[in-house]
Formats: structure tokens, sequence, C-alpha cells
């Protein structure tokens, strides 16, 4: 048997099913089991051992990518394969196809959810960045009712998130806006890897940045330093880049660990950040590939 | 906690009981006798676990069997079951494996695109197979056979449209 301990399961139909499974007390706990990429990985490993895990596949309320209340929603379910494949998300959240493009493999992108990523909070998840610069919000469901956590209050340490115990996340709504944008994914070989560092930037019509950076801090992070220094440049010129790329490498706190060194890291943060901002800046411009590439391969230059 | 599940294994109705702790892939060799699927990292980095669910390569070794219940679940032994399909036939002519470990998922990877993109790109291949590991031979051969079998196939399509008018 390749996992060790037992545990109960319940695939609820309905949301409030789900809630109330989640409450119920369950010797070590009830966790949310959706694609099952990290979970069953973890439970394998023996890193978590959950009395139930309640699958929440079932659920109609975290389905689905559309347009609502002026904002693209994104469910929680919603596989890498099917954000991937979106028109919707090509249209309004292109950085996201291309951050999604790079997340594990197909098979891992065909049962990954947003939804579990967002909640696995690892420093490397590649979806992080992106919905940072997206000032997406976090829908959550909780026995009292909804609640929406902005992007940026979410992660609150290596596995740790904003989610207080027996909520659910329902999805994500990205507000809408002219912009160009692009995320960049150092790996230490093509095909499948985790992260050494991400960044992802995005640009509006006003020459407005947001600049986040992923697998260089406890969570994914922000860049606000480099957001002010380019703020109102829609063209930045070498000279810029090069400042940009300096504080760049002041604002990440990255760590050596298995992956890379922190300087290696801290160094890169910087080569990507001028990619990926000269990238976003292409893109504005209506020139520059189409989204769903990663600056940081070779034949991308 | 012991639940029956039934799946559609290779285009055939199996139940069995299961308890939420067994893996599709431990349930598939373990239960169902279908041994094609192999464990290799265990954690879905390899490949070498690959079934298609709905169509869709998977890693059995990261999902779990109760998950599937009234699904569809494809492994090797339900590909080209009466007699191997133009792609594995292009796999042995070509010699693209030497253990053979890793061929259950590079054929369920490839046989996957080429249902969804009869026309890849040399790119698109390698995506598609760039979660299935080969320690053997490398990936070269594998990737351009899949993108001669593709090749090959569009060259009879138009064929086949003029035969019918």
């Amino acid at each position: 048997m390749s996992i060790a301990h037992e545990f109960d399961y319940a695939k609820p139909a309905r949301l409030k099913e789900a809630l109330a499974l989640l409450a119920r007390p369950a010797p070590r706990g009830a966790v949310v089991l959706a694609g099952g990429t990290d979970l069953v990985a973890w439970l394998r490993d023996g890193a978590v051992s959950p009395g139930r895990l309640v699958d929440v596949k079932g659920l109609a309320e975290l389905r689905g990518i559309r347009l609502q209340g002026g904002k693209l929603w994104i469910g929680a379910n919603a596989t890498f394969a099917e954000i991937i494949e979106s028109p919707l998300v090509k249209k309004h959240a292109p950085a996201l196809v291309e951050s999604s493009g790079l997340v594990a493999s197909v098979g891992v992108r065909n049962r990954a959810t947003i939804g579990g990523n967002v909640c696995s909070a690892v420093p490397c998840c590649d979806s992080g960045p992106t919905l940072l610069v997206h000032e997406a919000t976090v829908h959550v469901a909780t026995p009292r009712g909804t609640k929406r956590i902005p992007m940026k209050q979410w992660f609150l340490g290596p596995r740790r998130t904003a989610l207080a115990k027996g909520g659910l996340v329902l999805g994500f709504s990205l507000p809408l806006a002219k912009h160009a944008a692009a995320f960049a994914k150092l790996k230490r070989y093509r095909g499948e890897d985790l992260a050494q560092a991400s960044v992802a930037v995005r640009v509006d019509a006003h020459g407005a940045w947001r600049v986040a950076y992923g697998s260089v801090a406890p969570t994914p992070i922000r860049g606000p330093k480099v957001e002010r220094l380019l703020k109102g440049v829609k063209k930045p010129d070498a000279a810029l880049l090069k400042k940009a790329a300096a504080l760049a490498e002041a604002e990440v706190a990255p760590i050596t660990d298995i992956r890379s060194s922190e300087v290696y890291r801290r160094l890169m943060v910087g080569v990507m950040l001028k990619r990926a901002v000269k990238l976003a800046a292409a893109r504005l411009a209506g020139r520059g590939p189409d989204y769903g590439i990663n600056v940081m391969e070779e034949d991308a230059q | 906690m012991i639940q029956e599940i039934a799946i559609r294994l290779n285009g055939e109705v199996r139940r069995a009981a299961v308890a939420p702790n067994e893996t599709l892939l431990d349930v598939l060799r373990g239960k169902f006798g279908v041994k094609t699927p192999k464990e290799g990292c265990g954690r879905g980095d390899c490949g070498a676990c690959t079934v298609l669910l709905d169509g869709k390569a998977v890693r059995s070794c990261l999902i779990l069997a109760i998950e599937v219940d009234g699904q569809s679940v494809v492994t090797l032994e339900g590909v080209g079951r009466d007699k191997p399909t133009a792609l594995q036939k292009a796999f042995v002519k070509n010699n693209v494996f030497q253990c053979g470990f890793c061929a259950p998922g590079m054929i369920l990877s490839s046989a996957a695109l080429l249902a969804e993109n009869p026309q890849p790109t040399e790119h698109e291949v390698r995506e598609a197979l760039a979660g299935n590991l080969c320690r053997c031979t490398g990936y070269e051969p594998i990737v351009q056979t899949v993108l001669a079998v593709a090749k090959k196939s569009a060259k009879k399509k138009p064929a086949a449209r003029r035969a019918r008018s």
C-alpha cells in the first residue's frame, strides 16, 4: 500500500454539505481534495495525515471560467489544462495562460487545479505571481457566508494561507483592463521542474506596472520598488531596465536550497525582470510573441 | 471505510472494493491485474504510471481509486487490442525503447496528443512528452517517431477524401 495511514473519503454534491464535512471534527482533521497532485504526493510521503478527505470535484460552485459582474471568474476547480485552453483567459488574463503552461507536465496539468495550487501555497507556486499582478480576489465559502480576500493578503508563509479552518476556496475574480503581461520561469532543465525563480509583470495602457516574484521569498510577493520605478513608462530604455533589475535583486529574499543557491536566484531575478518587462512592453505596443512562451528558454529570445 | 467502485477499464466495466487510501495505480495493478502502468517515482514526476482518464493523460499514482468511480480508464492494455496501432508499429520498427519501463506512459501520452492534435509541431510533441522520463535511449527517436506517424496520417487523409468524391 502506497499510502500508509487510513482516512475517510466523501464527495459531497452540495456546497453546504462540503462545508459541514470540513467543519465536523475528524481525527487529525479534514482536508480538501481537488486535483490531488500535491495532496496525494504529501499523503504518500506522510507529510500530512488527515482523517477525512473532502473531494470538492462534485461542486458546481467551483466550476467554470466566465465573465461575471464585470470580472473574469475562474472557478477553483479549473485545471491548468482548462485555463490554457480557455478563450476568456487568453483574452483577459493571458499571462495566466503563460504561467499555467509552465506548470509541471501535461499529465499533471490535466488534473491539478488553480485552487489547489494557491491553497498548497508553496513558495514556488506558479499561479501566485500571476494572480498577484492581476490583483485577483479569492472568494472563500465559510459556514457563516462568503468572504473575499485580496490576493495580496492571501499568502502568509510556506504552505500557510489566509484561509481559515473549515473554509473552502470557490474561485478567483480578476478585474478586467486593457493590459499586456509576461511570465518568466527559471528551471534547471526543459520540461517539468519547480521554479528556481519566477517573475510576473503586467502593464496597463497608462504605463502602470505590477510586478511579482515566486520562489524568492517565503511566499510569492509583489515588487513595489520596481513598480514605482517603472510607473508611467511604457517603453523602458536600457538604463531604466538596468536600474529596475538592481532594485528587483534588492527587493527579493531568496534562500539556498536543493534547486538553487541564494545568490544565483537573486542575480537571475534581475535578468528575468528585464526580459519580462521588455516582453510585456513589446506586447503592449502590439509587437512581441504570442502568450505561452518562457523568456528563460533560449529559443524564446 | 471500504467502498465499491465501478470503472470502465479498457472498455469493460470492472468493480472493486477499495479503501480511500488506495491509489488508482495500486488498484489497477493489485486488484485488476493490469500491469503496464508502473510505479517509478510515486510523486508525479516520471510519467511511468500514466493512464488515460476520460481520454486525458493523468498520473495514476497521484489519484485515489475512489475518486474515479464511474469514470473511464484506459491503460496500454486497451490500446491496439486487436492489432497494434500505427504509432505502436512505428515505435517497434524504429526500436525507440530499450528497457521499456517508460513505454506504456510514452505510448499513452503520445496517443492522447495525436487524438487531440493530429498534426503537432515538434515543440508540441516535446511538451506532451516532457513529463515522461526515459533513462535509456533518450527522447530523440521517440519524438521523431511521433512526428513521422503524424506526418504519415496527414498524407493519408486527403487521399481518402479524394477517393470518396
